[in-house]
């Protein structure tokens, strides 16, 4: 994975509530067995006509957003089907921060896998925020700080200190946990002896 | 201290924990599907891992299969090479498949419980956001991302943190031609659908314990619309009954151990909830929803809200949004709303007694002409059950398309979709813009509600029909 420490970027910002991941990613890109070129796709119904050609009017075919490598959004970002394929997406356009005033639980989840830091701010700082993108000037993200730096302001966000960590450093998840093999065999053994129809033996 | 269910179940799973609050928890059942499997099984083939309890893994191709004659195989391209790679992936790893032809093939959240692979107490994972069906036996069942399927499938645990509990008690009894499935719309359209965020729900109160165990399923199917991680109900004896002799049920001894086990699984009394809402069964009412979120709800005697009422810019504004997508006027009286097609299926309401539900409304009557509708059962024994019942004859004769069992128009990922502006009458759980087909409309709806929607060609109540 992909580390994570500062951002430097113009944000783009989609004024929409309740963002489902249908929306960023329509089923029919599904059909993928990739992680990767799921990009062009991105937000695609709002993104493109019925003939296929890019609308000008949305914020990410617009210049200078279409190079944003921070979104900024309204509330309940994320909600819906757990496809991860909207995180890659994301990830796949440039954008590898969000900034929302809430995010649906499997997709919060789903951007730390990725390398996507998910921010979590109250609706008058995305206000504040959401001037810079209108004004096509640049913000700054901190993780390590937990801050995020526009004009002479700052606003401090939380991250869940071991998914900071991990982001941080890129950590892989699996292997980390594969660190504690000894915890999981015995959890096992005791499993087997306590509840032995769990493993169907 | 007093626990409530899902403390109990967290406790029982915990493999361990960091001071920081993060656990690793041991998942007792997974499910495997086409769609958010592929990149799973690539990661662990290129980081050299195996899968570390094949037998505790069970995979299905359910989203991407035809709904119609299966005899020539998949014709869309992208879609057969996904369902191949589920085959090719779940033979390398030695995990069992239904595969395509296999009569127990069916959608993930309706095979599992047929099985008896869904048990309670249990944690149950799957690559899919209604995994939450899983919860009404009992099991702390959620959805998961494809990173986290490879992590379960490497070492057969989840990181998590822990949610907090919340409980929605739901008393009294409910009134003629109301089902669960107004039950739930009506919660998601209280709490909204981020009022579960963060938050495992335990339904309780005697209406949900007087629910049969699919009505159940309908109910926990849909927690997630409400954003909540999970959502579960306290195991009974009509669970119990459900899963004896189910193929992978515990046998013999095992399953007198198991009993014993599961009896225990219940909220303690005194048991602190973090937040709990209490709804009266007697209030709720046949419901539609008339947005593109689950939370746009209204009963069927209601009217589409209007923009100029509401305050609140940003509410406003996507009101209006919602309203110009789904091509209604202020003020409608929701049984003006003409249909153009009906889906009876998905994770929520395929079952077999949600066929019979509609079946019963559908007997001896047809379907409005210019309505296309279509029944989907949830798996092929459910077709096979409905079919033993004569209900599939019903159901033709009113004007009804049988088929294939499968997500199908749930989600539109096959061939059945709707056309841009075609407005359908749907049991499934999400009526988010372009769900069902770019441009379609979606209502969602209970099975009775369906099918009376067919008969009057508009959305109707299901009461007038109830004999
Ligand atoms: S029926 Fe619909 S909601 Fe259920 S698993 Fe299939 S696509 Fe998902």
């Amino acid at each position: 994975m992909q580390k994570f420490s500062t951002l430097k970027s113009i944000p783009a910002y989609l004024p929409i509530v309740n963002i489902d991941t249908d929306m960023i990613i329509p089923k029919q890109f599904l059909k993928t067995i990739k992680r990767t070129g799921l990009g062009k796709n991105l937000f695609f119904e709002m993104r493109y006509d019925d003939k296929g050609k890019e609308i000008n009017e949305f914020v990410l075919n617009k210049t200078p957003f279409n190079k944003s490598k921070i979104l900024i959004a309204g509330k309940n970002f994320g909600c819906g089907s757990s496809r991860e394929h909207a995180p890659w997406a994301l990830l796949d356009f440039g954008i590898t921060c969000v900034i929302s005033s809430s995010f649906a639980d499997i997709f919060h989840n789903n951007c730390f896998k990725n390398g996507i830091l998910p921010i979590i701010l109250n609706d008058d700082k995305i206000k504040e925020l959401s001037e810079y993108a209108n004004r096509k000037e640049e913000i700054f993200v901190d993780l390590n700080e937990e801050k995020v730096i526009y004009g002479n302001n700052e606003v401090r966000f939380k991250v869940d200190p071991f998914k900071k960590q991990c982001l941080l450093e890129g950590l892989d998840d699996i292997a980390l946990s594969l660190n504690k093999s000894k915890k999981i065999e015995s959890f096992e053994k005791d499993l087997k002896s306590q509840k032995p129809w769990i493993f169907n033996d | 201290m007093p626990n409530t269910l899902y403390d109990k179940i967290w406790n029982d799973h915990l493999v361990d924990q960091q001071a920081d609050g993060t656990a690793l928890l041991f998942v007792d059942r997974h499910l495997v599907h086409e769609v958010t499997s592929p990149q799973a099984f690539e990661g662990l083939r290129n980081s050299n891992r195996k899968v570390r309890h094949p037998k505790l893994t069970l995979a299905v191709a359910d989203h991407n299969v035809p709904t119609t004659d299966r005899s020539k195989g998949i014709s869309d391209k992208e879609s057969k090479i996904q369902v191949d790679t589920l085959e090719a992936n779940c033979k390398e790893f030695g995990i069992k498949l239904f595969g395509m032809g296999d009569k127990r093939q069916g959608i993930v959240h309706i095979i599992g419980p047929e099985q008896g692979f869904t048990q309670p107490g249990t944690v149950i994972v799957c690559g899919d956001s209604h995994t939450a069906t899983h919860g009404a036996f009992g099991s702390l069942a959620f959805g998961i991302g494809t990173s986290e399927v490879e992590h379960v499938l490497a070492t057969q645990t989840l990181v998590q943190k822990k949610a907090k509990n919340f409980r929605i008690n739901v008393e009294g009894k409910l009134p003629l031609g109301v089902t669960s499935k107004d039950v739930i719309l009506q919660i998601i359209g209280k709490i909204g659908t981020a009022g579960g965020t963060g938050c495992v729900i335990e339904y309780a109160g005697d209406l949900i314990r007087s629910l049969s165990v699919e009505q159940r399923m309908t109910i926990c199917n849909m927690t997630i619309e409400g954003g909540a991680r999970a959502g579960l109900i306290a195991p009974d004896e009509k669970i119990f009954k459900y899963l004896e002799g189910k193929p992978m049920s515990p046998k013999g001894k095992n399953w007198e151990n198991a009993l014993g086990y599961w009896r225990n699984l219940k909220s303690d009394d005194g048991a602190k909830f973090d937040k709990e809402v209490n709804l009266k069964a007697e209030e709720i009412l046949p419901m539609i929803t008339w947005g593109t979120s689950p939370q746009d709800v209204i009963t069927i005697d209601g009217k589409i809200p209007n923009p100029q009422n509401e305050k609140n810019e940003d509410k406003k504004n996507s009101l209006e949004r919602a309203l110009n997508y789904m091509g209604l006027k202020p003020n409608m009286a929701a049984k003006d709303i003409k249909i153009d097609k009906v889906f009876i299926g998905s994770c929520t309401n395929g079952r077999i007694e949600d066929l019979r539900e509609a079946a019963k409304i559908l007997k001896d009557k047809k379907i409005a002409s210019h309505v296309h509708a279509m029944v989907v059962p949830g798996s092929g024994l459910v077709k096979e059950q409905a079919e033993q019942e004569g209900l599939d004859k019903i159901f033709v004769n009113s004007g009804f398309e049988w088929r294939e069992p499968g997500c199908s128009m749930c989600l539109a990922m096959n061939a059945d979709k709707l056309k841009p502006e075609e407005r359908c009458a749907s049991t499934s759980n999400r009526n988010f813009e372009g769900r069902q087909g770019r441009g379609g409309r979606t209502h969602l709806v209970s099975p009775g509600m369906a099918a009376a929607a067919a008969i009057s060609g508009s959305l109707d109540d299901v009461r007038k029909y109830q004999n």
